[in-house]
């Protein structure tokens, strides 16, 4: 019980989320979480703008129903399976973001410059994060699929199409922490 | 009772990103400065274990627990989509630390601003819909 209230290791996470994969497999589903940006579109009306949104989006509900669930789940593992949330990352991460200017490296779960409850009053906090989410949602529809479509469900099937999008998911992300944070923090 | 299977599964999976700490911002910042083989053990062995599991379902043609045909759709061919896309996609999630996935989970842990960029990401998936046709594929 104790461990449990520790982070959870790589070879534990890791092993959970095939299991998550491939229960949704099983009970004739697929995992992949973006696609309820789309359903939510479809839900607030986007279908009168675009044909994309136009679809049957009550045969999604079993997703959203997924996402509502890892809501409460991100409450359960907050409130009742931690106790320092702290995030223990490498010396050099840690000194690497002070020189950006976000100091609590190791002492928080996410950096209160950006998700601190003073982000919400700060111009460019909020640009950054809605931008960030922009461009989340975004390349996730282009590139159909994010994270747990492409890297995890895509490429558990050996389809080439995911390597080519997870590759890009690389190429992006280090453009942005090498070259783009300098620029922006 | 199938709605109670997805609620379980999804909890599960926000519990899981939690503990991770595949939802917090710092773990993938790290990731994609090398400084650390968290993030690369979780998704390596996630997918080793992956790779294994669908292989055997594909092979053993077996039904799903409603005894339906169970389909595991290929992706369609192409690359410019994917290319593209997907480093508009590791653009933002460099920049927001987030996923898909972790934005609900952390919504649920109480980081509130991630609000923000779930609308970024709702926005953002609105604005493609506008724009796909006009889009390379």
């Amino acid at each position: 019980m104790e461990n449990m209230m520790q982070p959870w290791p790589w070879y534990i996470s890791g092993p959970l989320i095939a299991f998550i994969m491939a229960i949704l497999i099983l009970v004739g589903k697929s995992f992949g979480m973006s696609s309820n940006l789309r359903t939510l579109c479809s839900i607030g009306g986007a279908g009168k703008l675009s044909d994309f949104f136009r679809f049957d989006w009550r045969a999604q509900k079993w997703n959203l129903i997924v996402a509502l669930g890892a809501i409460i789940g991100g409450y359960l593992a907050h409130n009742f399976l931690s106790g320092d949330t702290s995030v223990l990352i490498n010396q050099n991460s840690i000194e690497a973001l002070e020189q950006l200017g976000i100091q609590d490296g190791s002492d928080a779960y996410m950096p209160s410059l950006l998700f601190g409850l003073e982000a919400l009053s700060n111009v460019k906090s909020l640009a950054l994060l809605l931008v960030g989410g922009f461009l989340v949602g975004f390349g996730a529809r282009y590139a159909g699929g994010c994270t747990s479509g492409h890297a995890i469900s895509g490429l558990s099937n050996l389809q080439l199409p995911s390597l080519i999008a997870v590759i890009g998911f690389f190429a992006g992300g280090l453009l942005m922490v090498h070259f783009i944070f300098p620029l922006i923090f | 009772m199938r709605s109670f299977i997805y609620l379980v599964i999804g909890i599960f999976f926000g519990i899981v990103m939690f503990k991770s700490e595949a939802a917090s911002w710092f773990r993938i910042y790290e990731m994609f400065r090398f400084d650390s083989f968290h993030m690369y053990g979780i998704i390596g062995s996630a997918l080793f274990l992956g790779i294994s599991f669908t292989q055997w379902v594909k092979k053993s043609k077996m039904e799903s627990f409603f005894g339906e045909k169970i389909r595991i759709e290929p992706k369609k061919k192409s690359f410019l989509r994917y290319a593209i896309g997907g480093t508009i996609f590791g653009l933002g999630w460099g920049l927001a630390g987030a996923c898909p996935g972790p934005m609900y989970t952390l919504i649920g842990a109480g980081f509130w601003t991630i609000l923000v960029v779930l609308f970024g990401a709702v926005l953002g998936t609105f604005v493609y819909g506008l724009l796909k046709n006009k889009l390379p594929h």
